[in-house]
């Protein structure tokens, strides 16, 4: 992946930190291919999202005995999609000649919608989620507002929180006044 | 202490932050379909789910450092009430909305306090569950303390709920800031947390919360305690005969 061209597609004008150090830990892989082959592997919940532009795939090693280690940190404590994103990983890495794959669990440095890559707010958008909002220079993500939030199908401001915790525990849920429609929103966290 | 003694005692008190997270995970649950409207519902679950995720990692980790075989799911389906070292304020009924959101309160504004020193734990697991935790707690306590708000400083009926909610946990909470030689080891060997210091904050951000709600501190005029030594109301015996019947009676059956 050619880091110039990522950040092209990208409509917010400064990249988080957070992100930077990822693609910068994956330009310097020596296994390009195996990152290439995981960017097939989707989020269940939101298939829109790859588990690298969501943040969560954090590291991938093929070891001297050829068995490729993939480490990855969970999104939410409880969140069931867990289990399905290290099954999804393993049959992919399988599939593609791989027999050999273990999935380790990383719970530090902790998973924060900080790690969202760029392409990944654009695909949240375009399947109807409004993505995080962050907070430049606040310490910790700010929780999610009362309003304000931009909506994924008309582009309005002008909307309203409906419910702090949405249909999965990543999200909230919010109405647009403009086109009335309902919408969840990606939590910072 | 020796090396392996630190390794023995941090495996107990994984299992006990285990079986706080898993008892109070447990009782919120309860309201999946029950709460009063559906984003309520939808919370609830969510909280609920954020516990038992907690519940999952801090056994995890517990079954790593005994390295006996035993997995989370021992931890959780096979152990009796006497064995569970949860403290008593997560295991008592879910009562009506006042009492769960009270309760939430409470526990909410401790947990913010305790990851945030967990966090700095010289060991990387439990700093690691700490730090995903305390993120999940700030949406938790904004979501307590709303509800805090508006129940006690809402109408006479909500009110009155509150205030006897309140009223019953009081005497549930003097448990949360004790520590046992355990944990008072612990405490020292920069693993576990001093929860005995985190009470002046504590009762000041609660007492500014309830104050704000038009509710009153109550007066610590009694105290229950016991759920770390595996002394247990009889409400912890009704939540395993639950939550355990499955487990029970299929030992290990899967999905």
């Amino acid at each position: 992946m050619n880091k110039t061209d990522t950040l092209t597609l990208v409509d917010r004008p400064v990249p988080t930190a957070a992100w930077v150090q990822r693609l910068q830990h994956r330009n310097r892989s020596p296994v390009p291919g195996l990152w290439a082959l995981l960017d097939a592997v989707k989020d269940p919940e939101v298939p829109a999202l790859s588990l690298w532009d969501l943040g969560v795939l954090r590291d991938i090693e093929q070891q001297d005995n050829g068995c490729i280690r993939v480490v990855i940190s969970p999104t939410y404590s409880g969140c069931p999609a867990l289990e399905a994103m290290r099954a999804d990983i393993i049959s992919t890495l399988q599939q593609a000649g791989h027999p050999e794959v273990e999935v380790h669990t990383a719970l530090s440095p902790a998973w924060s919608t900080e790690a969202l890559s760029p392409q990944g707010h654009e695909q949240l958008r375009a399947y109807g989620i409004a993505p995080p909002r962050h907070c430049q220079g606040c310490s910790v993500p700010e929780l999610t507002p009362e309003s304000g939030i931009t909506c994924p199908r008309c582009g309005s401001d002008d909307t309203h929180r409906i419910s702090e915790f949405g249909s999965t525990a990543c999200k909230a849920l919010f109405q647009c006044r403009a086109c009335h429609e309902p919408f969840d929103y990606f939590k910072p966290i | 202490m020796t090396d392996q003694d630190l390794r023995q005692a941090t495996q107990a008190y994984a299992v006990r932050l285990g079986d706080d997270a898993l008892i109070l995970g447990h009782r919120l649950s309860e309201w999946t379909s029950r709460a009063p409207f559906l984003e309520e519902d939808l919370a609830l679950q969510n909280v609920a789910l954020d516990y038992i995720g907690r519940a999952r990692m801090f056994y995890g980790y517990a079954a790593e450092l005994s390295a006996d075989g035993r997995t989370e799911d021992d931890f959780a389906y096979l152990r009796d009430a006497r064995q569970f070292s949860n403290l008593l304020i997560h295991e008592l009924p879910r009562g009506d909305f006042a009492f769960t959101m009270a309760r939430q309160l409470l526990t909410d504004v401790f947990s913010s306090l305790y990851l945030e020193q967990l966090l700095r734990s010289t060991d990387a697991t439990l700093a690691g569950i700490a730090a995903k935790a305390a993120k999940e707690t700030r949406y938790h306590l904004r979501r307590s303390r709303e509800w805090a708000l508006r129940l006690g400083d809402g109408t006479d009926e909500s009110h009155a709920r509150m205030v006897r909610a309140i009223d019953e946990l009081w005497g549930y909470t003097h448990e949360l800031f004790e520590l046992d030689a355990l944990e008072q080891q612990l405490a020292d060997a920069g693993i576990g947390v001093d929860n005995a210091a985190l009470r002046p904050a504590w009762l000041k951000q609660v007492s500014a919360i309830l104050t704000e709600a038009t509710l009153r501190v109550p007066e610590d005029s009694w105290v229950v305690r016991g759920g770390r030594t595996g002394y247990h109301t009889e409400n912890l015996g009704h939540i395993l005969s639950e939550m355990q019947s499955v487990h029970r009676a299929y030992p290990g059956v899967s999905w």
